[in-house]
């Protein structure tokens, strides 16, 4: 097991992130509603850069009680990362698939300590 | 735990991909796959790349023959603000394809390029060094649909300027670099026009037919055009595409469903007409190839098929098979997109199709459902050699290429 360092906490900022080396290894740092969360820059689709993908709110269409629908809405509580090699969407802070979700993104682990945050691989 | 200066992460330069960022950047990843598998020794074809050719129309309208339409392209590309590319149809669905900004590729490709050579030299032989390539066959992105044209001239006017203007600013600058020249295939005599002008040029290897046309592929006026395909040994592709003004599509709301169906009808209708009326057994050495359309559609077609033709031979009196043995035996298909969240079916579909011999390797780069080399490399139920094939091998006897691997990775 080996730790790399990556950066003082505060460099990090609410809906930033951070792509890193971490020897062979590619991980992406965000941070979400307060919080880290690290994960292989790997789409599990085709092995895409999905961590260096664009950031978006869930797309939802809400359905009103006569089952109509009228507009496509923006869901900011879920925030999702879109690999820029074929758009596969994953929440941030689970790593679920904006569909099934037996597709999930694979979580690194992260040690904060003095205020620097460190990838644990 | 191992904390020193040699454990510090190293930033990556690119944090978020977007339309300015380099393909070797973008594609990284893939050209570490390719590197991991050794595709150093592997002949990859690509048989179905683009360029966006609109992005150099400026240039490719002073290629237009017909002296009144070549200066009012040009001044209409000097003067005109706000407006469309010169004499395109073009597709409305051409707005959706990156996915709401998803995938940047697909919307622009805005990186620097070297100056000493056209841009698509440039961006092509970047995509096949980060993918591993050794050859890539080009071919346009809104031109696709200009068999649709109300103007069947405007097929010939552009057809004609845009194989002159990618011999000679992109194919004649780099040897790995081919193309299926373009056959204005709705005014037949003008598509073997093209033939005797453009068969022997740097860089063609066979012809293409934009499949979005309203044109039946079995019509007498074609024979010759297949004739004369047959006698010089070149292949015919049907490049599939999709038309959202297509009434049978004209329900359809989501880009997703439109492209899905959209980009197999054509070549589902123009493949059922060309086995059912007998082209194979008029033209049996022409090789047809059917690009883009995936791979899904072959084994529903064939079965569909070849049960119809049973009951009803005398519809289709020329056939001397099943009209699926034709369709594995006399026709060639492209992997992309290939669909592969089925792995059994998957496996099926190659069977059917005889990959060996008769599927070719695809990426469509840069486009949204681009594929990868590693994508065949990693079929668990396929042998070196049919993945061999599949990769470069099947393509290069079709076309006649030197099997020998030209890439450095």
């Amino acid at each position: 097991m080996a730790e790399y360092l990556v950066c003082s906490e505060d460099e990090i900022a609410d809906g930033g992130r951070k792509v890193v080396a971490c020897g062979e290894r590619e991980i992406g740092i965000f941070r979400v509603k307060g919080a880290l969360h690290a994960w292989h820059n790997m789409c599990p689709h085709r092995q895409g850069p999905i961590c260096q993908g664009r950031i978006y709110p869930q797309v939802i269409e809400p359905v009103d009680e006569r089952q109509e629908v009228r507009t496509l809405q923006y869901n900011e509580e879920n925030m999702h990362v879109a690999c820029p090699w074929h758009g596969w969407e994953f929440n941030l802070e689970t790593g679920r698939n904006a569909g099934p979700a037996k597709y999930r993104l694979h979580r690194a682990e992260l040690a904060i300590r003095e205020g620097q945050i460190y990838v644990v691989l | 735990m191992d904390i020193t200066n040699k454990n510090r992460a190293r930033e990556l330069p690119v944090q978020q991909i977007d339309v300015f960022t380099d393909t070797r950047d973008i594609l990284a990843h893939a050209n570490k796959a390719a590197r991991k598998r050794g595709f150093e020794d592997w002949l990859i074809c690509d048989v179905d790349a683009h360029h966006t050719e609109t992005i150099s129309w400026h240039e490719l309208v002073q290629y237009i023959e017909d002296p009144v339409i070549r200066h009012q392209a040009m001044l209409f590309h000097d003067e005109k603000m706000g407006t469309a590319s010169y004499g395109l149809n073009g597709d409305m669905g051409l707005k959706y394809q990156d996915v709401g900004g998803r995938i940047p590729h697909q919307a622009g490709i805005r990186e620097q390029v070297d100056d000493d050579v056209h841009r698509d030299v440039t961006l092509s032989r970047r995509a096949m060094s980060a993918l591993g390539v050794d050859y890539m066959v080009l071919f346009p992105t809104p031109m696709l649909t200009l068999g649709l044209h109300p103007q069947p001239e405007m097929e010939v006017y552009l057809g004609r300027a845009y194989n002159r203007w990618l011999i000679d600013k992109v194919l004649s600058k780099d040897d790995r670099l081919k193309t299926l020249a373009y056959l204005p295939f709705n005014v037949p005599k003008e598509a073997e026009r093209t033939i005797e002008e453009f068969a022997d040029q740097p860089g063609v290897i066979g012809f293409c037919v934009p499949s979005t046309r309203h044109k039946p592929v079995h019509h007498n006026d074609y024979m010759r055009v297949y004739a004369m395909l047959e006698e010089r040994n070149l292949p015919i592709a049907f490049h599939a595409a999709y038309h959202w003004q297509d009434q049978s599509l004209s329900t359809i709301n989501r880009f997703l469903g439109m492209h899905a169906l959209g980009f197999v009808w054509c070549n589902m209708v123009h493949m059922t007409n060309w086995i059912l009326n007998g082209i194979p057994e008029r033209f049996p050495k022409l090789k047809s190839i059917w690009v883009e359309s995936g791979l899904a559609w072959i084994p529903f077609l064939m079965q569909r098929l070849d049960d119809q033709y049973l009951m009803r031979p005398s519809e289709a009196p020329q056939l001397k098979k099943l009209p699926s043995e034709y369709m594995r035996e006399n026709c060639w298909y492209t992997t992309q997109p290939m669909e592969t969240v089925n792995m059994k079916a998957l496996q099926l579909t190659l069977e059917m199709i005889n990959a060996e011999s008769q599927l070719l390797f695809a990426s469509d780069w840069p486009h949204f459902d681009f594929d990868l080399p590693q994508e065949i490399y990693d079929l668990p139920f396929l042998s070196e050699e049919a993945k061999r094939n599949i990769l470069g091998l099947n393509a290069a006897k079709l076309f006649g290429l030197d099997p020998t691997p030209r890439k450095s990775l």
